[in-house]
């Protein structure tokens, strides 16, 4: 039943499918780690991505990797305006009050799209969304390679600019002492909405490596974000090397557990590898505290 | 006795309804709208007193439901039992949970997370456990009697969650009076110095978890009484979580009739929604969210506590005309 080449290849093709888990994960731990609040609005703007990059495709007829460009700018903008002009201003400073506005926000987005594009999935038709290349023991599609690459070029271009610009900086300072980075002169409402921009640019581009296979529907976002909370808790909140490492874990876990234990118990897996880390480990892997 | 009087006032105002009002369409809303306050103060008690903001109620809405259909369906028990038994389910998750999450200190962002994560996972297991009518679901057999907790009469049911909802609103004056209430708003305020007075803020949460997960569990057992059947994405789905804790912060987030009022004033929102534009999916969910928001924006402590500010503003501007009548009870 074993059969080591299976087995590699569930391996291979879960770390090629947990690349687009750490993108999402990346914008969710980018977030905590500055904010220190969860944002549960990360999946409605999933979905939201992957509504725009459908339609950039379908009425412009952009390649969904040549939308990522024009996506991750918008959505940067999108981001930055939610944090500065709505949840900065309406949660008052209290992280309770975040998490709701956050929370209220989800369901405004999500039951918008719901509402103008219905329950509806969507599909587009690209020549190479079935390429696959032969590695010898397996195939790989050709698609998730370039997702793959794709997601070390988005990390390696977020570490640039938060070890070498002075953005990157002034978001570190504000991560680690707020007030301190306040009266260095650093505005810090400004910085929390760059950083919830980053986290929902991260978003857009992993919407636009997903679209090619994958589907779009109001409500397609929640699966991977239950997934990259996972990974974001496994990998400790607020880590971006964490959420690399833990990605790339749960995209095995969920290849090899659908493997033995079937489709819909290869969630629960997830779930229960999520709840046993909050609770023995809530810091996580790479996590400094709780 | 005192300290009761406003809940006695309120409950017999709202029993003498079905008297006046015999319209089915106006008593199901009121029932579906006792309901959701029943389960919203199951989260008050946890979120509004205590300060643990849950984004998984449905996780005891959906035990105690489940509880009541399937011991109904699958073992005969007859329907008050059952329905009792699915309070004291969600009281044993709430201390389930709570002694998982309180124990390994988690709060705040992460209790959020394990939640919402406890509520999926069951709402998962629930959708293929065969058990539980797996992806059919569970249907309670109509069976109009008194006995099997089903009654003829729309007015009946409406008295019976009323009945419900009267003795939450009594737990929440009991328990804001209450030592246990004190120190469970200390452990909201600050915990850390809470402990640091000899406060046990564990044991504390536990004990309003289990509390919590009773009241709102008990609104799961009165769906399934009152609809005759459950499902996954209705007990376990993200609807109720999201409306459990969104009618006492639009109310008045730790207060005794915070989750009440939000109720009464979401469910209208929804059903003017409704009327507006048609019966739109999602059109009352956007309608809730964006109120939310607002009410966080511009009311951070809801209704309740806009009014008190309004009203505190008002005797400031004229200090001698309006002597504090109300001092004795603030």
């Amino acid at each position: 039943m074993l059969d080591p080449g299976i087995l590699f290849a569930g391996v291979l093709n879960g770390l090629l499918a947990g690349g687009v888990y750490v993108l999402v994960a990346v914008g969710l731990t980018l977030i905590y780690g500055v904010l220190h609040i969860i944002n549960f609005a990360h999946g409605a703007l999933l979905s939201a991505a992957l509504f725009a990059a459908f339609f950039a495709f379908r009425l412009l007829g952009l390649d969904p990797y040549v939308a990522a460009f024009l996506l991750a700018p918008a959505f940067f903008i999108f981001g930055y305006a939610l944090q500065r002009f709505v949840i900065g201003p309406a949660s008052h400073g209290d992280d309770r009050n975040m998490l709701l506005v956050t929370l209220g926000l989800a369901v405004v987005i999500e039951n918008a799209l719901l509402y103008v594009f219905r329950a509806d999935t969507r599909t587009i038709e690209v020549p190479y969304a079935y390429q696959t290349i032969d590695v010898g023991v397996t195939f790989l599609a050709v698609p998730r390679l370039v997702g793959f690459a794709a997601v070390f070029g988005v990390a390696l271009a977020l570490w640039l600019i938060m070890s070498f610009t002075d953005v990157g900086r002034a978001i570190r300072a504000v991560a680690k002492e707020k007030l301190g980075a306040e009266l260095a002169g650093i505005d810090v409402a400004h910085i929390y909405a760059v950083t919830f921009g980053l986290g929902t640019a991260c978003i857009a581009i992993a919407a636009c490596l997903l679209i090619p296979t994958y589907y779009v529907n109001p409500t397609v976002g929640e699966a991977f974000v239950l997934v990259a909370f996972t990974i974001v808790v496994l990998g400790g909140m607020g880590s971006v090397p964490g959420a690399l490492i833990g990605g790339l874990l749960i995209g095995v876990v969920e290849s090899l557990s659908g493997l033995f234990l079937g489709e819909s118990l290869g969630q629960i897996g997830i779930f229960l590898i999520f709840i046993a880390v909050l609770l023995v480990r809530p810091s996580g892997l790479f996590g400094a505290r709780a | 006795m005192r300290a009761l009087a406003p809940i006695f006032v309120v409950v017999a105002a709202l029993a003498a309804v079905p008297l006046v009002v015999s319209s089915n369409v106006v008593l199901n809303f009121l029932v579906v709208a006792l309901l959701i306050a029943l389960a919203g103060q199951g989260w008050n008690i946890l979120g509004g007193y205590g300060g643990q903001y849950s984004f998984g109620h449905a996780a005891f809405f959906g035990t105690g439901a489940y509880v009541t259909a399937v011991l109904q369906v699958r073992y005969g028990v007859n329907a008050w039992p059952a329905f009792a038994a699915g309070i004291a389910a969600g009281a044993a998750l709430g201390a389930l949970i709570g002694a998982l999450t309180f124990r390994s200190g988690l709060r705040g962002s992460y209790f959020a997370l394990v939640t919402l994560a406890f509520a999926e996972v069951l709402r998962i297991v629930a959708s293929v456990a065969p058990i539980t009518g797996a992806g059919v679901g569970t249907l309670v057999k109509l069976d109009l009697r008194v006995e099997a907790m089903q009654f003829q009469g729309r007015a009946i049911f409406y008295w019976v969650i009323l009945a419900l909802v009267a003795a939450s609103l009594v737990i929440a004056r009991l328990i804001e009076r209450s030592r246990f209430g004190v120190w469970l708003v200390a452990v909201r305020e600050n915990e850390d110095a809470a402990r640091a007075l000899g406060v046990d803020a564990t044991q504390v949460k536990l004990a309003a978890m289990v509390i919590s997960g009773a009241v709102t569990a008990a609104a799961g057992c009165f769906y399934v009484q009152y609809f005759l059947f459950i499902d996954a994405p209705i007990a376990y789905g993200a609807w109720i979580s999201v409306e459990a804790l969104l009618t006492p912060i639009i109310g008045g987030v730790g207060t005794v009739f915070g989750p009440l009022l939000g109720a009464l004033v979401v469910k209208s929102l929804g059903e003017a929604a409704k009327l507006i534009t048609g019966d739109a999916p999602g059109l009352d969910l956007i309608v809730y969210g964006v109120v939310l928001v607002l009410v966080i924006w511009i009311m951070p402590r809801g209704l309740i506590g806009g009014l008190a500010q309004a009203r505190n503003r008002l005797r400031r501007r004229a200090p001698a005309a309006a002597p504090s009548a109300e001092a004795g009870h603030g």
